[in-house]
């Protein structure tokens, strides 16, 4: 094959131009996509900080007056900002705790069991929530949470109360994580399964030749060896912590419980979609993408000071 | 080798933890199967976990069937996963192998371009006036146009076009192929795994999205059936499905309702999916490689 220009002169990008016509043509639409459907949207980001007029198409993005940072300022000295910023870190962190050591806890007893066929049923059954809808699995959830629901039902037969869970701001955070975290530890935990395969077998041997146990195999050389997996991916997670999506909470949430379980994504959507007030959701809504991005380069930052593991 | 009575009691451990996480994911499935072919009125007596529906009856599947919100959800559904899943494909095969060529000039300044949409992105707000302005308000295109390529999926189907080896486009190269016939004669054979893959993540995404119809779409006769679902299931509007039922089964009529619509709209994912899982499960594993 040709050998790769690398230097960006006049001469070579019009070399490589006549080399690689075809092959730019067939890249256009994936730029012209891209521009319509991302950047042109990132643009309109700027209506956080200009007071956004609707109904005159893409001139009412920058033609409003320049409001600066009198959304954000409106937003941080909003009664709700301290509510909605602590359900949105609760959540996150929850998540965190309790929902990312559970795929690797699964990755790690799926790949001890002795018996492949059993573990291919429990792999497959595992995953299968994950491919079910949210709205379905919303539905399932409101469906056992009413106080004539399974919930209810199971509570009984220990000799609690009644409850209609999802009315009672309490159970939200609860309901949300462990639903959270059913519909995805098997999915997550393939990631961590092809790393504790790639192990080399020699490692176990030699564990076992100087009579370690399954604990000691385990935590000796399984958890050693996907160590950068774990990393990565909570990097990964790390990163996500304040995007809380509006869409599952949506499904499960109601004005009596918003104590609890309204977040900024949700707030975002009422207040812009709904109440229309356009450019302070705007404003609400970047204000959470700079913190999420803010976190992740942090994280990916430790990470690479620590280690040499690192996404960038 | 002979286990220790240690690693005995460690595998007897894990072999439990792992069927009753099994029951615990697949239970509410078989819940909302027993509770559709449930008979209304000896399903008021039930309390706590089903082991079998309760009485038998397909009356609340012959009333989802004959439901026109459901049927027209349907339709308005499988015109966005075919219409999707075809763009999407359109889309990222040609994309994938431009960027899985090794010698172009722009490659890595293409990649950064797709790759800065992954982590900034326009809000929910600034895109969905973006998409009004468009004009694809309320049009079943709103659900398709704006997500016909994803980043992921596009950099799954290229992690496996660069693995094809070089020495075969080379040789179609001097036998005076273009880049069209060698990716449409060559690398779009070769990628089988991944582009059904491809297929696959973006069918599943299409069936199941209702976000995005939630925020587009005004008109109910456009609803796909995710969004009529949750109507149905979470709002609790009852679709005109109960004008014949007295009031005291009311409450139970809907709820075998519900779930017979529940197991209607996942029964395509439920067969489909053990089929192939070998394919969703191998794109993960492609994925994965690239970080």
């Amino acid at each position: 094959m040709q050998p790769k220009i690398k230097k960006f002169t006049r001469a070579n990008i019009r070399k490589d131009f006549r080399r690689n016509r075809l092959l730019y043509l067939m890249i256009v639409p994936c730029i012209v996509f891209y521009l319509l459907f991302s950047y042109v949207p990132m643009v309109g980001n700027v209506m956080a900080f200009i007071d956004f007029v609707p109904g005159i198409g893409f001139k009412g993005f920058f033609v409003g007056k320049w409001m600066g940072l009198t959304y954000l300022e409106d937003f941080l000295h909003n009664t709700f900002f301290f509510r909605l910023l602590r359900n949105t870190v609760l959540i996150s962190l929850y998540n965190l705790i309790f929902g990312f050591p559970a795929p690797i806890l699964l990755a790690i007893f799926l790949s001890e069991l002795p018996f492949k066929r059993f573990k291919r049923i429990a792999q497959t059954i595992t995953y299968l929530p994950h491919f079910v809808s949210t709205v379905v699995i919303c539905g399932l959830i409101v469906n056992f949470s009413l106080s004539t629901g399974l919930f209810s039902d199971i509570s009984v037969l220990f000799g609690g109360p009644r409850i209609s869970f999802l009315q009672d701001a309490k159970y939200f955070r609860t309901i949300y994580v462990a639903s959270g975290i059913w519909q995805s530890i098997g999915w997550s935990s393939i990631i961590f399964l092809s790393a504790i395969t790639s192990i080399d077998d020699s490692l176990y041997e030699a564990a076992i030749i100087d009579g370690a146990n399954k604990l000691q195999e385990i935590f000796y050389v399984t958890i050693p060896g996907i160590m950068p997996t774990i990393i990565i991916m909570l990097i990964l997670q790390i990163g996500q912590m304040m995007n809380v999506g509006a869409e599952k909470i949506m499904l499960l949430y109601n004005p009596s419980i918003y104590e609890t379980s309204d977040v900024i994504s949700t707030y975002v959507y009422r207040k812009g979609i709904v109440e229309m007030n356009w450019s302070y959701s705007a404003a609400v809504d970047l204000f959470n993408k700079v913190i999420n991005f803010v976190l992740l380069v942090s994280a990916n930052a430790i990470s690479r000071r620590l280690g040499d593991v690192s996404l960038m | 080798m002979k286990k220790s009575l240690g690693d005995k009691i460690f595998i007897a451990f894990d072999v439990l933890v792992i069927t009753l996480l099994c029951i615990l994911c697949l239970y509410p499935f078989l819940y909302a199967i027993f509770v559709s072919f449930s008979e209304p009125s000896e399903l008021a007596k039930v309390s706590g976990f089903m082991y079998k529906p309760a009485g038998f009856s397909l009356q609340a599947y012959r009333s989802v069937l004959r439901n026109y919100q459901i049927m027209n959800g349907y339709k308005n559904t499988l015109f966005i996963v075919f219409t999707g899943v075809a763009l999407e494909c359109l889309m990222t095969i040609p994309t994938a192998y431009v960027l899985s060529r090794k010698n172009l000039l722009w490659r890595n300044v293409i990649m950064m371009f797709v790759v800065i949409t992954m982590y900034f992105s326009g809000g929910m707000i600034p895109t969905y006036l973006v998409i009004r302005n468009y004009g694809l308000y309320d049009s079943l295109w709103s659900l398709v146009l704006p997500v016909m390529i994803n980043a992921y999926n596009m950099i799954i189907v290229r992690t496996y076009m660069a693995g094809i080896h070089d020495s075969l486009s080379e040789s179609a190269m001097l036998d005076g192929a273009n880049h069209l016939q060698i990716l449409w004669k060559i690398f779009v054979p070769l990628s089988k795994p991944a582009i059904a893959v491809l297929v696959l993540y973006s069918g599943v995404n299409h069936w199941n999205s209702w976000f995005r119809a939630f925020l587009y779409i005004g008109k109910s006769v456009k609803y796909p059936l995710q969004l009529v679902l949750r109507n149905l299931l979470i709002k609790g509007s009852e679709l005109d499905m109960l004008n014949n039922v007295s009031t005291a089964d009311h409450d139970f009529v809907l709820s075998t309702l519900k779930q017979a619509s529940v197991i209607v709209t996942t029964l395509p994912i439920l067969f489909i999916y053990p089929l192939l899982q070998k394919y969703l499960v191998g794109g993960m594993m492609i994925g994965s490689i690239k970080e």
